[in-house]
């Protein structure tokens, strides 16, 4: 059934989207670090699975386990000693956020530069679980289902931990308002370093999920920054559930329109998408930080 | 043998009285200074990547391993340049800029795409430099043909290569393989426009009924929804003008949702050794753009080599092409003895160049007998349309239907 169809592409769609927006969304939302180089550490981790598949048959399933702490680790330390001079010198959010920006476009070309020594510009595809699960009639890859799994996994997870720990807390209240938090004893430096390494964790998974369906190279990050970028402003800046679901409204939109309209006209939507909502909404779907 | 080497002691001869003058050779340089702009990184790099820049360095190796280009029984070192465009044409009018006024080079090789040949196009042409032009589709060849003067083509137009796929159609349907519904997706760039409008005109001309067409955003990767919408039309046969990453989401989706058209045929990126290796058996029948035989003994061998250097083979398409440009280059320095510009231009249009895809002349500075269609043939792309390309197969079909 077509309509059946269009929704259930578009709701595994969605999950991609959702998925790699989320890290994003962290990092943005939190640690208030404008990460450019986000679609390139994603790459950057789609890389490091292919390696390892390709190379060592590691299975991506076990990538899935062991890049994102790996990822956790490097992201902490590059928080700490990349960015903590720009968060000690910036006299206000917005500074910090113009700041980030640099760096991050300057770790972009750091980032594609040693992809590019590694591995060379070619596009790299390889396949992984891309046996075909019928849903409700409609034929669906098990790596998409699995990303769209991953996505509202993660997305559950995160929610608990920001609502439910006290560490979540602590850092829905940095993103809230960094001074009103030290007032109350949180260590916002290292609350904004938890949040920019976990982001940096989400973006691991996504990168390893992502190179199982798509056909990369070094070049495409740029791509799964802006999406990214587009999810998480739709959603409002900060919102994990904003993510969630802004992500899934695009999906569908675009399956939508490819099966209803015309395929040339997803992009269009897209943005026609997220043009009017920002003219209704200015703060996105879910106003509020971390909420 | 004997035999042949008198031929070629002859055909020496005849060049040198025909072509150097006396002193000629006192004319050449110390060194031979060779460069080329090209998309290391950017959108383009996947293709750069594919099919120029590992000839562009395998021959680099090659001449630096001999020495030189031997010119006269001598060997000239050579000196090469490189620099990246970043997919960027005004990045690349610029490098070629540079490498003509600045490093002073004798020889630009082309950068990769039809946009960047097109960008590089009128400062080649207004410096005198020959331009080689292997990876560009366009349907203003013939214009740009009779502007530039020193342009050389080894590909055919858009329309040629849309064209191409009709009639092979129309052939099959003739047999009775095929029946008429035929649907269409092109990338919404100008390769993509101009290849369907080419397609579109053409199999209505030849009576087919399109229940499918439509064209999507450059960068697309998923067609689920698209493959649906076009399997419950049908048609007999799908045809994409497509990209690389969109012809591997492409096949690799067709499975996923059990469309098992007749004929499937994807456009650019079909003869590239990832699509192999993504859709391994699935390979076999697709159809796709161009197909240059791998069966001449020297094609083998460049194959091999081409493996051996990069852990990665060779395209079936534009790479052996690229590489036998280099040698035509280098070849007609050799005949002229001279790295003037104006002379190896004019000894390029009419020589006749031994290279890795056999014996090579240019007709009215075309070279078009590479296949327009190939198909995934046991592991291979193999030519097999028109009847008259070089090495062509007969066509499998219909297309055996998608492995799970």
């Amino acid at each position: 059934m077509p309509l059946l169809d269009a929704l259930l592409n578009g709701l595994t769609l969605g999950g991609m989207y959702a998925l790699i927006a989320m890290g994003l969304g962290l990092q943005y939302g939190v640690a208030r670090i404008m990460n450019l180089a986000y679609g390139q550490f994603l790459i950057a981790s789609a890389f490091a699975a292919f390696w390892l598949f390709a190379r060592h048959g590691l299975s991506p399933l076990l990538s899935l386990l062991l890049l994102p702490p790996l990822a956790f680790a490097c992201n902490w330390l590059l928080y700490r000693i990349l960015l903590m001079p720009l968060v000690r010198r910036a006299k206000s959010r917005s500074a910090l956020e113009v700041d980030s920006i640099l760096l991050s476009f300057g770790l972009l070309f750091v980032i594609e530069g040693l992809v590019l020594a590694l591995f060379g510009g070619n596009y790299v595809n390889y396949a992984y679980l891309g046996q075909v699960v019928v849903v409700l009639g409609t034929p669906l890859a098990l790596n998409r289902l699995l990303a769209l799994g991953f996505a509202l996994l993660l997305g559950s997870l995160l929610y608990a931990f920001l609502h439910r720990s006290r560490y979540g807390t602590a850092l829905r209240a940095v993103s809230v308002s960094p001074q009103a938090a030290q007032l109350v004893a949180i260590d916002v430096r290292a609350a904004a370093a938890m949040a920019f390494a976990l982001g940096g964790t989400m973006v691991a998974a996504s990168g390893v999920l992502v190179s199982m369906f798509l056909t990369f190279n070094v070049s495409m990050g740029v791509v799964f920054t802006m999406k990214a970028l587009i999810v998480v402003i739709m959603g409002g800046v900060g919102s994990l559930a904003g993510c969630l679901v802004a992500g899934l409204v695009l999906g569908l939109t675009e399956s939508l329109v490819a099966t209803f309209i015309a395929p040339g006209l997803t992009l269009v939507a897209t943005f026609a998408l997220f043009l009017g909502l920002l003219m209704l909404r200015p703060t996105g779907l879910f106003k509020g930080a971390a909420a | 043998m004997k035999h042949k080497n008198f031929k070629t002691w002859l055909l020496a001869v005849v060049a040198v009285l025909g072509c150097a003058s006396p002193g000629r050779a006192q004319d050449l340089p110390q060194e031979i200074r060779i460069g080329w702009a090209i998309s290391r990184t950017g959108s383009y790099a996947g293709g750069a990547s594919t099919t120029v820049i590992p000839n562009y360095e395998m021959w680099k190796a090659d001449l630096e391993k001999a020495g030189g280009l031997e010119v006269g029984g001598k060997k000239i070192p050579v000196k090469f340049f490189e620099y990246d465009d970043r997919s960027s044409s005004e990045e690349a009018v610029r490098a070629v800029e540079r490498l003509i006024s600045h490093d002073k080079v004798d020889f630009v090789l082309p950068p990769w795409g039809t946009a960047m040949n097109l960008a590089v196009g009128p400062i080649l042409d207004r410096y005198g430099y020959p331009h080689l032009a292997t990876t560009m589709i366009s349907d203003r060849m013939p214009e740009l043909r009779d502007r530039w003067q020193n342009i050389f083509f080894f590909t055919l137009t858009s329309s040629d290569y849309a064209k191409g796929v009709v009639d092979l159609l129309s052939k099959m349907r003739t047999e009775g393989q095929i029946q008429g519904k035929v649907a269409v997706v092109n990338v919404a760039d100008q390769f993509g426009i101009e290849m369907v409008k080419a397609g579109r005109e053409a199999l209505v001309k030849a009576g087919f009924q399109l229940v499918y067409e439509s064209s999507y955003p450059m960068g697309t990767q998923e067609f689920q929804s698209t493959l649906s919408e076009v399997k419950r039309r049908q048609p007999d046969v799908f045809l994409a003008f497509s990209y690389p990453p969109d012809t591997l989401a492409l096949n690799d989706q067709a499975r996923a949702v059990g469309f098992n058209p007749k004929v499937f045929y994807t456009a650019i990126g079909t003869a590239f050794p990832v699509f192999k290796e993504r859709l391994g058996a699935n390979a076999q029948g697709v159809l796709g753009l161009g197909g240059v035989s791998a069966e001449l003994p020297v094609t083998r061998a460049y194959r091999e080599r081409h493996r051996q250097m990069f852990k990665q083979e060779a395209d079936y398409n534009g790479s052996a092409v690229t590489y036998a440009t280099l040698q035509v280059l280098a070849q007609a320095i050799a005949h002229t003895r001279s790295v003037d510009r104006k002379t190896v231009s004019l000894d390029i249009r009419t020589g006749v160049f031994d290279t890795v895809i056999g014996k090579f002349r240019l007709k009215n500075r075309i070279w078009s007998e590479a296949s327009l269609v190939g198909q995934w043939q046991d592991g291979v792309f193999q030519p097999v349309a028109p009847d008259q390309a070089i090495g062509v197969k007969p066509i499998h079909t219909p297309k055996p239907p998608w492995k799970p």
